[in-house]
C-alpha cells in the first residue's frame, strides 16, 4: 500500500464520524522506484491532507517531509523529489491501519489493506 | 473500452483511476498500460486481488489494491469553501480519483447491485465513470443516474454482445449471450 492510498482511505465502520486519518502501523515496508511526474504531483498536491502524509511517512521511517507545505514549494525540485518519494515510492507490505475513533485494526497483508467489515459494523 | 476512454475523452493518461470490482485486474491493468499515473483496484474477493497483483507484476506494472466491499467504501471527503475567490461556490478539492472504470456484477443474483456500484463510483470520481450495464436496463440506468445520483450526463457509447458461458451457475435461464451497453457518466 502506497501513501497516496492511505491519504484516500477513511474508516468505514458504521457510526464513525471522524475516520481519517487511519493510524499506520508498519511491520514490513519496501521502496520501489517510479518515474517522477511533476505535473501529476502539482495536480494532486492541493488534494493531499499534508499532515496525514507527513505522519504516515514518519511511520515508514522517512522523516524528510516538512511539517507544513504550500503550493509555492512545488517550484523546488528538491521538494518535489521528497513529495514524490513519500507519496509513490514507499510501500507498506505488512502492518495495519487503525481507526482513530474506535481503535479497530484493519490488517495490511502482501501490500493489500483489508477494509472488509464485520456484520455488526455495516 | 479503456481505449475509447483514453482516445475519445482523455480520461486515463496521467490520471488517478479506480477499478471497482477489479477481479483479476483487467481494466486496471489496461488503464496503467494507457498511461494512468495511479491505479487503485478494489474487490471483495481476496483470491481475485492476488491474481490481479500477479498479473500486474507480470507486466511490470504496479497497481494498488484494496480488499473492500464497494457498498461499504468510504473515502475521505474534503470540501473547502473558497469564499474569497468564488463566493458561494463549494470547491470540491477532495476527490482524488479522476476516473472510475468498472464491469460491475449485473445484479443477477441480487437485483440492482450494478446500481450500488454506480452510486459509489459517482461519489468518488471527479471526471468520469465508465461502466457496463445490461441493455435491457438502459432507461432505468439513465433515469436513476441523472435523477437520483445527480450525474451531469449519462451516455451510451456503444452496445456490446457479452458471452456468459457457464459462469453463473445460479442463472434460471441459460443466458448465453446478452446485450450490454458501455456507458460514460459525468459526475
Ligand atoms: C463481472 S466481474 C468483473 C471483473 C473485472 N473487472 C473484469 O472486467 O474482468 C465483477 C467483480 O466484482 C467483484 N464484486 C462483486 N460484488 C462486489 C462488491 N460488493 N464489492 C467489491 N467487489 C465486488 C467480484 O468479486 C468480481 O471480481
Amino acid at each position: 500500500m502506497r501513501l497516496l492510498t492511505h491519504n484516500m482511505l477513511s474508516s468505514n465502520i458504521k457510526g464513525v464520524t471522524n475516520g481519517f486519518p487511519l493510524r499506520l502501523q508498519v511491520e514490513k515496508s519496501v521502496e520501489k522506484e517510479v518515474d517522477l511526474n511533476p505535473d501529476f504531483l502539482k495536480n494532486i498536491f492541493p488534494k493531499i491532507e499534508w499532515k496525514a502524509l507527513v505522519d504516515a511517512s514518519h511511520a515508514l521511517g522517512y522523516p524528510e517531509l516538512p511539517d507544513d507545505a504550500e503550493p509555492s514549494m512545488l517550484d523546488s525540485h528538491d521538494f518535489l523529489k521528497k513529495f514524490h518519494h513519500a507519496l509513490l515510492e514507499l510501500h507498506v507490505e505488512e502492518g495495519a491501519l487503525i481507526c482513530p475513533e474506535t481503535g479497530r485494526n484493519f490488517p495490511i497483508n502482501k501490500g493489500i489493506p483489508n477494509m472488509l467489515l464485520h456484520e455488526d459494523e455495516v | 473500452m479503456m481505449f475509447q476512454a483514453q482516445n475519445s475523452f482523455g480520461d486515463i493518461s496521467g490520471k488517478v483511476v479506480a477499478d471497482f470490482g477489479c477481479g483479476c485486474g483487467t481494466l486496471g491493468v489496461a488503464s496503467a498500460l494507457l498511461g494512468a499515473e495511479y491505479v487503485v483496484g478494489i474487490d471483495i474477493d481476496s483470491q481475485a486481488l492476488e491474481t490481479a497483483s500477479l498479473n500486474a507484476s507480470d507486466l511490470e506494472l504496479d497497481i494498488n489494491l484494496i480488499w473492500c466491499d464497494i457498498k461499504n467504501l468510504k473515502w475521505r471527503v474534503n470540501v473547502k469553501f473558497e469564499l474569497f475567490l468564488y463566493p458561494m461556490y463549494l470547491i470540491d478539492v477532495g476527490k482524488m480519483v479522476d476516473t472510475v472504470v468498472m464491469n460491475p456484477p449485473f445484479g443477477t443474483r441480487k437485483k440492482g447491485s450494478d446500481m450500488d456500484f454506480l452510486v459509489a463510483a459517482l461519489k468518488v470520481a471527479s471526471q468520469a465513470v465508465y461502466s457496463l450495464h445490461k441493455t435491457s436496463t438502459r432507461d432505468h440506468v439513465k433515469r436513476t443516474a441523472l435523477r437520483d445520483f445527480n450525474a451531469k450526463s449519462a451516455d451510451v457509447l456503444c452496445e456490446l454482445r457479452f458471452d456468459v458461458p457457464q459462469m453463473y451457475k445460479f442463472h434460471k435461464k441459460k443466458e448465453v449471450d446478452i446485450a450490454v451497453d458501455l456507458w460514460r457518466f459525468v459526475p
